[in-house]
């Protein structure tokens, strides 16, 4: 498939911006820093949750834990895609029980990968709170899922794709809106 | 990431590719054993027997539980006790089994070729947990990633699999696994316990067992089949102990460390010595907790997609 970008939503610059407003409105939501706990989902939330971190203890010098999901295993997708997803290791290294959850991942557009990692985290114990941080909500949700803190509301067509570029594993930070070419 | 193949027969002509697929995955899973609820539902709604026609405790247990951990529904099956008593034949009974519907079998069975012929006949899954003196593939990948756990990669390794290699189905699944993964396998054992014609495959024999030992960077340490005794194989228990025995003095002579595995069930004190199986350079326990994890990766990618 080829795909045409369509616009540029940010550049490095804009992407860091949006990162340190969702740690300022974590931190302020939250009251601090006390009992909360970072979980990325894999693959690019994961990059995204480990810098939220990073930018939560240089505002309130505190040290949060972060943990890695990966949700394939929950997934009710896979068997309608012939093509099968690769499993990764998920991390979380430390007990979740009674603690405020913050999930975090690039972009939220159905919500699947979303409730398929709620159900993840319930097996690893009993979290106080879960709340939810994305980068991006391009809409077009099929179940009741909100996130608490967006980074930018984009709204899309069915056959655009919002694609989150990050340093850690594409080279360079950059958001952009491209579309399937027919 | 799919396989290439659709059942999992041995480990004879399956491409790297796909081991390594099965590998990388079966890491993934094993996070899952360790976790407070050890139960994913990444196979919910799929129905799974287990067709054993031979005594088995660690691999029926073990494909059992990874396929629990999957959420399978899983219906479980032994020839005794079963109309194969009241002379039905196996082809009736398992035609029977899948007129109700299942979505892949595992099968033990004493006749080599019996899986695959299993797999000409019925529309499901077929993976074979032992067929005869044949192959067994997935105590085969469940020691390959207990190895590749400890050295990172199974490139270059130098494995040797040493005791009866004859009546080993375990050893010709290593031989083939190990092979494609770029290790190197030497085979040690008594003369009447290595198969004329092995290195046709591409392995050394040696028959000497501190030169094998020189060779190895690991062991797998096969089990003497005691009903093999009495037959003309060996000696004696003891004499093949003395001969053959994998023995603290021995393992003292190197000037190197050793990994040492064994596919259980161990005799201790006859292919291995207690203390050298419970040592800290066995990884005798990891491979059966890896175990549950490869099972778990092969159903995933065998019956996960379409």
């Amino acid at each position: 498939m080829e795909f045409k970008v369509k616009a540029r939503l940010a550049d490095e610059q804009g992407l860091n911006r949006t990162i340190t407003r969702l740690a300022h409105e974590i931190i302020e939501k939250c009251k601090g820093t006390e009992n909360i706990g970072i979980v990325g989902i894999r693959t690019r939330g994961d990059f995204l949750a480990k810098r939220l971190a990073h930018k939560i203890e240089e505002i309130e010098q505190a040290t949060l834990p972060v943990g890695v999901l990966d949700v394939v295993m929950y997934r009710d997708d896979f068997r309608m895609k012939t093509k099968l997803p690769r499993v990764e290791v998920t991390d979380i290294p430390f007990n979740v029980d009674e603690k405020i959850l913050i999930l975090v991942d690039d972009v939220i557009y159905t919500g699947r990968t979303i409730r398929a990692a709620l159900d993840a985290l319930m097996d690893f114990g009993r979290p106080s709170i879960i709340q939810l941080a994305v980068l991006v909500d391009r809409g077009h949700r099929e179940l009741p899922i909100k996130p608490d803190y967006v980074g930018k509301n984009v709204p899309t067509s069915i056959g655009e794709e919002v694609r989150v570029l990050m340093k850690e594993i594409d080279g360079k930070d950059e958001i952009l809106l491209v579309e399937e070419q027919k | 990431m799919n396989l290439s193949i659709k059942h999992l027969l041995g480990l004879e002509g399956v491409p790297r590719a796909d081991i390594s697929a099965i590998l990388d995955a079966a890491f993934s899973f094993r996070e899952v054993l360790e976790r407070p609820i050890k139960r994913v539902p990444t196979l919910q709604g799929k129905t799974i027997v287990n067709l054993f026609f031979e005594n088995s405790t660690r691999t029926r247990i073990s494909f059992e539980l990874a396929e629990k951990r999957l959420s399978a529904d899983t219906v479980n099956f032994s020839s005794s006790g079963s109309s194969l008593a009241k002379g039905e034949s196996l082809k009736d009974t398992i035609r029977n089994l899948f007129a109700m519907k299942m979505d892949a079998v595992v099968m033990r069975h004493s006749a080599p070729g019996s899986v695959k012929l299993l797999s000409q006949f019925v529309d499901a899954v077929v993976i074979n947990a032992g067929d005869g003196a044949h192959e067994h593939p997935t105590q085969a990948l469940l020691d390959m990633m207990s190895l590749q756990e400890k050295y990172g990669s199974l490139d270059g390794l130098n494995v040797a699999i040493i005791g009866d290699i004859l009546h080993s189905r375990v050893a010709l699944s290593n031989i083939y696994g190990l092979l494609t993964m770029g290790a190197n396998v030497a085979l040690c054992g008594p003369p009447t316990f290595i198969p004329v014609g092995i290195e046709s495959l591409g392995v050394k024999v040696i028959y000497n067992l501190d030169e094998a030992l020189d060779f190895a960077d690991a062991i797998n340490v096969l089990r003497i089949q005691r009903e093999r005794q009495g037959k003309g194989f060996i000696p004696s228990l003891r004499e093949y102990r003395a001969v053959f025995g994998i023995t603290r003095e021995r393992l003292d002579k190197l000037h190197k460390t050793i990994t040492i595995m064994h596919p259980g069930p161990i005799n201790r004190g006859v292919e291995i010595d207690s203390d050298i199986a419970d040592s800290e350079h066995s990884i005798i326990l990891h491979q059966v907790l890896n175990g549950v994890a490869v099972r778990m990766a092969v159903l995933f990618l065998l019956l996960g997609g379409k």
